[in-house]
């Protein structure tokens, strides 16, 4: 695999983007919701005259919230992923870019970059907001900056593995579909295993606690090295082009 | 190293079903080859194994002196060819400019580089002031000259066109034509897969007729005196039951008849028309014209193709 290559692939695919400002516009929505309305509504409950949460219930909460970026990013790359694969199935441009000197594997890891980037962006982007708004919202009730904290940078550490994993699911999906609409929704399923895993922490069977989140990387890290090789194993010309519908 | 494609007995199947079976065929260098067939003849699934897009089932094949299925040569064979696809693929979004930069970026040409080859084919084929427009508007004319362009893009000296013209009107499959006839003047090999019998004709060196097997190969001239049955036309001043009964008692079919014309069927015209012409003469015809009327590639594609049916 060639990064250069790969590169190219990706840089057609984000100028695309920014002229169909509606498919990132869906990345960028979901982080931003989470990063600004759950501040909102943290600071809310503990400012009330009668708060409906004790402040000292705050950090909890903030961890609580903070999962939001998890799930978001496997859903996320969803849209942008089956998007730009459908999309190029559809557009049949898949065929010449086959006939250049390009591998199936810089054009694979191209269209990896070109799911994974923005998605993994706009949460990193909104988890920022999201601590300086809570930290702007909680250091008066708890007499220090709560944010940023070791269980952050364990959850962006989770962050772009789950994302990669989304993505690769969504180039084996996307290679057996033929509209963006039937890939994005088998492609959402995955937050359903991420919904599970929100419950089993709130259930106490799982907390989120910053070991917890190693060892979903960890976990995630391999799952992901399996997916590749699958969707290595999909992407190979002569099925793209004989076999895709 | 010269610029042709040698292939023997290359043979594609899906599944249990032969697409391409035992084609060899040989394109020369600076030549325009024209691969001609009805549809599912296969003509597209050979030029994407010559273009190591799909894998071959069985022979041989060299492009350029590459070998395809070799996977040290694919990538050699990929960087020396320019392929325009059976559907041109275009990325609808971008703007013409866009989708041929895109295309020298993939082929590693340099930014300099890329805008001179752009700025050259654009104007060349009448869409650099449609430059910044998105392809997704253009007519489908302009897409195809875009996608020749994109074949283009990094100076192959070997294209593939795969029915450039299909789907275009007249006026636009003019352009076309016109334009690989210049490509030919820059002395680049094409193969050309096409159903339009007139358009071989008139670009063409050499042609191949498929139909899953090759059925025919020549320059189009050959493959229309290879048709045994040639006809002449004579024109009289009346034709009348005396002239046809002396054409009928020499034993020659007579093809089509006017009050003052006949298409007679000959094997050998430089032996037999001037028996013919006797006859008729002492049979009391007066000869006005007589022409040969020339086998048209068309029918000796049509009779070729029916003839495997
Ligand atoms: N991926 C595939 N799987 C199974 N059969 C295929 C596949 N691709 C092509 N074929 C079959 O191979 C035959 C040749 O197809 P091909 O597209 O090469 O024909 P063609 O000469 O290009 O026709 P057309 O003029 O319609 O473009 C057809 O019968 C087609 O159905
Ligand atoms: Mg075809």
């Amino acid at each position: 695999m060639n990064l250069q290559n790969a590169w190219a692939v990706a840089a057609k695919d984000f100028k695309i983007y920014r002229k169909k400002i509606n498919v990132i516009r869906a990345s960028i929505a979901y982080p931003l919701i989470v990063a600004v309305l759950f501040p909102f509504i943290l600071n809310y409950s503990i400012h009330k005259e009668t708060p409906a949460v004790a402040a000292t219930l705050a950090p909890s909460l903030m961890d609580s919230f903070s999962i939001w970026f998890l799930i978001g990013s496997v859903i996320i790359p969803t849209a942008i992923t089956s998007y730009s694969l459908v999309g190029e199935k559809l557009q049949k441009s898949l065929e010449p870019l086959l006939a250049t000197p390009m591998t199936d594997g810089d054009i694979l890891l191209g269209k990896t970059i070109s799911g994974l980037v923005i998605p993994v962006a706009a949460i990193y982007i909104g988890s920022i907001i999201f601590m300086a708004l809570m930290d702007h919202f909680t250091q008066g009730v708890l007499g220090y900056l709560y944010y940023p904290n070791w269980h952050m940078g364990a959850i962006l550490l989770v962050v772009p593995l789950a994302s990669l994993m989304s993505v690769e699911v969504n180039i084996i999906i996307s290679a057996r579909v033929t509209d963006a609409r039937s890939a994005q929704q088998l492609g959402a399923l995955l937050m359903f295993p991420f919904i599970g895993l929100y419950l089993a922490a709130d259930l106490k069977i799982f907390p989120f606690t910053n070991t917890n989140l190693l060892i979903l990387a960890g976990a995630l890290a391999l799952i992901d090295l399996a997916f590749f090789f699958v969707s290595k194993a999909t992407f190979q010309r002569e099925e793209i082009l004989t076999r895709w519908k | 190293m010269s610029i042709t494609i040698d292939v023997e007995n290359l043979t594609k199947s899906f599944g249990t079903f032969t697409a391409v079976d035992n084609v060899s065929l040989h394109v020369d260098e600076g030549e325009v080859f024209g691969f001609l067939g009805p549809n599912g003849a296969g003509k597209t699934t050979t030029v994407r194994m010559l273009a190591c897009l799909i894998s071959k089932t069985s022979g041989r094949a060299t492009v350029g002196g590459y070998e395809i299925g070799n996977s040290s040569d694919q990538s050699k064979i990929r960087a020396m060819i320019g392929l325009l696809p059976e559907n041109v693929g275009l990325y609808e979004e971008l703007s013409a400019y866009d989708n041929l930069d895109f295309y020298g970026r993939y082929y590693k040409l340099s930014i300099q580089k890329r805008r001179e080859q752009i700025e050259y084919f654009l104007k060349m084929l009448g869409l650099w002031d449609k430059r910044d427009d998105a392809a997704g508007t253009f007519s489908k004319g302009m897409k195809q000259k875009l996608a020749i362009a994109r074949a283009l893009i990094h100076d192959p000296k070997l294209l593939f066109l795969d029915e450039p013209t299909a789907s275009l009107d007249p006026e636009a499959s003019k352009t076309v034509r016109d334009f690989i006839l210049e490509l030919k003047k820059e002395k680049r090999t094409i193969f050309l897969n096409t159903h339009l019998l007139d358009e071989a004709e008139r670009i063409c060196d050499q042609v191949a007729i498929l139909k899953t097997k090759l059925i025919a190969t020549g320059s189009p001239e050959d493959l229309r005196h290879s048709l045994s049955n040639r006809k002449v036309r004579v024109q009289l001043e009346l034709v009348d039951d005396a002239v046809t009964g002396a054409v009928k008692t020499l034993g020659f079919q007579i093809a089509e008849k006017t009050n003052n014309s006949l298409v007679i069927i000959v094997n050998n015209p430089e032996k037999e028309n001037p028996e013919i012409l006797k006859e008729i003469q002492t049979a009391g015809g007066r000869i006005q014209f007589v022409t040969e009327v020339g086998s048209s590639l068309e029918d000796v594609y049509l009779k070729l193709v029916r003839g495997t049916e």
